[in-house]
């Protein structure tokens, strides 16, 4: 099946079997490998993308489902000014450990930024809580979303 | 300092943030063979026979295999020194599979697809036999579970696989008998702890090929890349020579990646097709057939006199290894030889037990290793001792802890399967950590509990802990410091990175004493062909063992770059000033600096490629220490715990890098507090495993995660690296203790078996209700 989409700002087509994973699909036909299969199950978080800025769990679509759609993973993200405050942050504040719940970490935070510029510490962890992290205890991540949410004042 | 006990981002922090590919499944290449396992339905079985006619028949299958391809050659996983205090007790396939989820076969295919369709047209015939289920039950079975007669110890430790016992070991110091009852008062108590999924977030992954040379590459996810070489070699009967194991960067280990898991499959499709191969485990294979933590049963008894002093411990304890003995002995020993010696003014001490083979998934090395099961048991044994005193716990421990410049006769005794290595304390902090601790959590005003509403109780429980810095005489790590032209330097370790940071603390170490910047130390660290040896990552070793062998190439580059800088200037080496960019030469304007240095020996005088090499093994493991601190709100109507805060004061000498240290303590506070309330490996009574995903196995997500306050004391080892000792297991050891004494203190429930579920709770309340 043909399926036409907006991929990190570049539309897109191709040919494949709709019922295959837009995890797959990202990271087998487009090399996009900042996207991280850590359960398959939708548990995780770690292949957390954007579609129609609505973070997603990529193991959870099939790729059918884009067509038309706009899907932005971390390869695309970091090319934006929203993404050198993240980052900053997130460095700042040493929420980065093992790294691999990372780029689904931030594309939560920016679908969380995008929704509410101003989030309350509670609306950050309900925000987050479906990005599962093992090594940092959290807070620091908590701390870095805070970090990015003052230094990236009127950006979102 | 200039780079040390500095906070200095990560070196790897920003590419894995932006998605660039560095972990073991970001090198498959694109034509690799996808290898799929089939995994034992039975928890105990041998195999009658397999037919693979159909699925060999299938295009796209390139091979499968099974126990008939490999020579009963047994081996440890375990990821440890050579030789292993592990059993070998493994084979690569064997004809009796031991738990559900064993490995039976497998299939390698030329797609994912079809490597599973292809497990689906197998058919095994299976001869169930009788498991063992319960650990308890497991000793002097009918039923045992290594009957194979190849199997055995590579040393004494215990080793009866007929009595279904993978390890067992007896020490003691004085009569524990004698002093117990001449104590005015003794209690005797069983403490449970459960078995723990390590759940990082990286499933194992592995992919092998050869190479130009017809050399095998692995790429593996692990925290052992030359243990791995060598346990391949020696399963596979292949020449090490001819092995080459890459660690990319790792999504997280926590123990759970000290073994071998899908390396020796893999290479044996590479090695049996020459293609290139690729398995992942799915996150279900990652709970049902990796590691879990050992489970345990400890029998503590301890007794004091009525002024508080503690004059005897005795301590059994019952683990449970599951299918295999990986780290069977060493774990159960760490919940000795790490806990024990808290408490050193004892009369007497006797500790002893035995590690059981069950039909369960096996035990590994998990963060913490024995020492948070011993930390639970002991820590809680002395709040039920306390509250039997009347004493206060806080007194007690002050009074019977240890001291800096005090040691443990148990050092002496206990080590890693062989004796131990006797050691002064030449920092001790705890003193100060208690106190702070204390402050932290203002202990005074919330000690033992407030009731908040008509069924809140809040409250606060604490306990302290030590671990280790490596393991004395045994873990060894080594470093190469290369100097290139315009004057940076390659730091080659064989150190391995898995998330914790050790490349940015080691190249902070070496830029440190050569007085450079971060920067141009550019740490290349864990691969067999082109980085000195390294025991590898575990028992707390990295920033104590591997920074010590830093330390030393540092020093012994900056003695060499002088005496270069003393040639080019024509004096002696003593006259040469060096700042880590000029080379002065004293009571002279001459100098020359760093970068002319090292172009001139590239490319003019003297040329020479200036590279050294250095190694450490330890003569002590200085131990960190710690207090935790932990606030609850409990539901007297739900039994539900809230963690609201949990304040951790801990030694740890200098902090290499203030920010690392702090995650690595508060990621393992956030890993203990689970093992203390949510997480829980169970099992079917027919021993098939039900949690094998993270919606059945709860780890802490954010909304679990209470307010963390992390410190370091001031502390300066003498013996680490710019006075460091290790941090990487310390901060998982005190949680389960501290939480199970707030509950205490909150309601009077002592909770002696992990988790404490509200169920758990609720029911103990009840029936202290029910008594009253």
């Amino acid at each position: 099946m043909i399926i036409k989409f907006t991929l990190n700002h570049q539309a897109v087509t191709i040919d494949t079997d709709p019922s295959r994973r837009l995890l797959d699909v990202l990271r087998v036909d487009f090399n996009l490998v900042g996207v991280k299969e850590g359960c398959g199950e939708g548990e995780c978080g770690a292949c957390s993308v954007l579609i129609n800025h609505q973070v997603v769990n990529s193991c959870l679509v099939p790729v059918g489902n884009v067509h038309n759609k706009d899907v932005l993973t971390i390869e695309g993200y970091k090319l934006t000014p929203k993404y050198k405050i993240i980052e900053t942050a997130f460095v700042d504040a040493g929420a980065v450990q093992c790294g691999f719940c990372t780029p689904g970490m931030v594309m939560a935070t920016e679908s969380l930024l995008y929704q509410n510029p101003h989030p309350s510490d509670l609306e950050i962890k309900i925000a987050l809580s479906g990005n599962l992290c093992r090594c940092t205890g959290y807070n620091m991540i908590i701390e870095a979303v805070k970090l990015a949410v003052e230094r990236g004042e009127g950006l979102w | 300092m200039k780079s040390v006990n500095v906070i200095t981002p990560s070196v790897d922090g920003k590419g894995l943030m932006m998605g660039k590919a560095g972990y073991t499944n970001d090198y498959v290449l694109k034509n690799a063979l996808i290898i799929k396992v089939l995994r034992s339905p039975h928890p105990f079985a041998k195999i009658v026979s397999i037919d693979d006619e159909e699925a060999k028949k299938l295009t796209g299958v390139e091979c499968i295999l099974s126990h008939k391809d490999f020579d009963r050659r047994p081996f440890t996983r375990a990821g440890q020194g050579y030789p292993e205090p592990s059993p070998h007790d493994k084979f690569v396939f064997d004809e009796y599979v031991r738990y559900v989820g064993d490995e039976v076969l497998c299939v390698a295919a030329i797609d994912e697809v079809t490597a599973e369709k292809a497990l689906s047209l197998i058919k095994v015939e299976y001869e169930v036999l009788e498991p063992v289920l319960d650990f308890e039950k497991a000793m002097n079975n009918v039923s045992v579970i290594h009957p194979e007669p190849e199997i055995h110890e590579m040393f004494p430790i215990g080793f009866e696989p007929k009595k279904n016992i993978s390890a067992s070991y007896h020490m003691h110091i004085g009569n524990v008998e004698d002093t117990l009852k001449k104590c005015e008062v003794v209690i005797k108590e069983s403490f449970y702890t459960q078995a723990q999924a390590h759940s990082m977030m990286e499933p194992h992954a592995v992919n092998t090929q050869f190479d130009y040379q017809n050399r095998l590459i692995i790429y593996s996810a692990t925290q052992t890349p030359f243990h791995v070489r060598r346990i391949i070699s020696q399963a596979l009967n292949y020449p090490i020579s001819k092995i080459r194991v890459i660690k990319p960067r790792v999504g997280g280990g926590f123990g759970g990646k000290q073994a071998i898991h899908g390396e020796i499959i893999a290479s044996a499709v590479t090695i049996k097709t020459g293609k290139p191969a690729a398995l992942v485990y799915t996150r279900k294979e990652v709970f049902e057939s990796s590691y879990t933590r050992h489970p345990m049963r400890l029998d503590i008894t301890v007794g004091a006199d009525k002024d508080g002093t503690l004059k005897a411990i005795d301590c059994y304890v019952l683990s449970d290894t599951g299918a295999y003995g990986e780290h069977a002995l060493t774990v159960f020993m760490v919940a000795g030889s790490k806990v024990l010696p808290l408490y050193n003014k004892v009369d007497s001490v006797r500790f002893h037990g035995h590690v059981v083979y069950t039909n369960h998934t096996p035990a590994g090395a998990f963060r913490g290793y024995g020492a948070i099961q011993g930390n639970f048991a002991l820590e809680s044994a002395v709040d039920i001792l306390c509250n039997k005193l009347g004493m206060d716990p806080i007194l007690f421990r002050q009074k019977n802890m240890m001291k800096e410049n005090e040691t443990s006769p148990i050092f002496a005794i206990m080590g890693e399967g062989t004796e131990g290595t006797a050691m002064m304390m030449e920092t001790c902090k705890l003193d100060y950590c208690v106190k702070r601790g204390l402050e932290l959590i203002d202990w005074n005003n919330k000690y033992p509990s407030k009731k908040i509403n008509d069924h809140i109780v809040r409250s606060v429980g604490m306990a302290i802990a030590m671990q280790g810095s490596g393991i004395p005489y045994i873990d060894m790590g080594s470093a190469t410091i290369k100097l290139n032209d315009d004057g940076f330097y390659n730091l080659l370790v064989g150190a391995t990175d898995i998330g914790q940071g050790s490349d940015t603390i080691l190249a902070q170490i070496a830029a440190e004493e050569l007085m450079t910047s971060v920067d141009k130390m550019i740490p290349y660290s864990s691969d067999t062909d082109l980085t000195p040896f390294d025991t590898g990552a575990y028992a707390s070793s990295t920033t104590f063992v591997s920074g010590n062998a830093v330390l030393k190439a540092a020093k012994t580059m900056k003695n060499k770059l002088i005496e270069e800088a003393a040639n080019a200037l024509n004096c002696a080496k003593e006259e040469i000033g060096f700042d880590g960019e000029i080379f002065n030469k004293v009571n002279s304007t001459e100098s020359i600096t760093l970068k002319e240095l090292s172009n001139r020996l590239y490319y003019n005088s003297d040329q020479k490629q200036l590279m050294v090499t250095e190694s450490y093994v330890g003569h002590k493991s200085p131990p960190p220490f710690m207090a935790g601190f932990a606030e609850i709100d409990l539901d007297t109507e739900t039994g539900e715990v809230k963690v609201n805060k949990y304040c951790s004061v801990v030694d740890c000498g200098v902090t290499i890098n203030p920010k690392l240290a702090k995650g690595q303590v508060e990621g393992a506070i956030v890993q203990g507090l689970g093992m203390a309330l949510y997480e829980d490996v169970v099992y079917t009574a027919k021993g098939k495993l039900i949690t094998n995903d993270f919606m059945s196995y709860r780890i802490p997500s954010r909304m679990e995660t209470p307010e963390l306050i992390t410190e370091f004391a001031e502390s300066n080892e003498p013996s680490g690296p710019f006075g460091a000792k290790s941090v990487g297991e310390i901060g998982i050891d005190t949680p389960p203790a501290a939480i199970m004494n707030a509950i205490y203190n909150a309601c009077g429930v002592r909770i002696k078996s992990l988790p404490a579920t509200p169920e758990k709770i609720l029911m103990e309340l009840r029936r202290k209700n029910h008594e009253q």
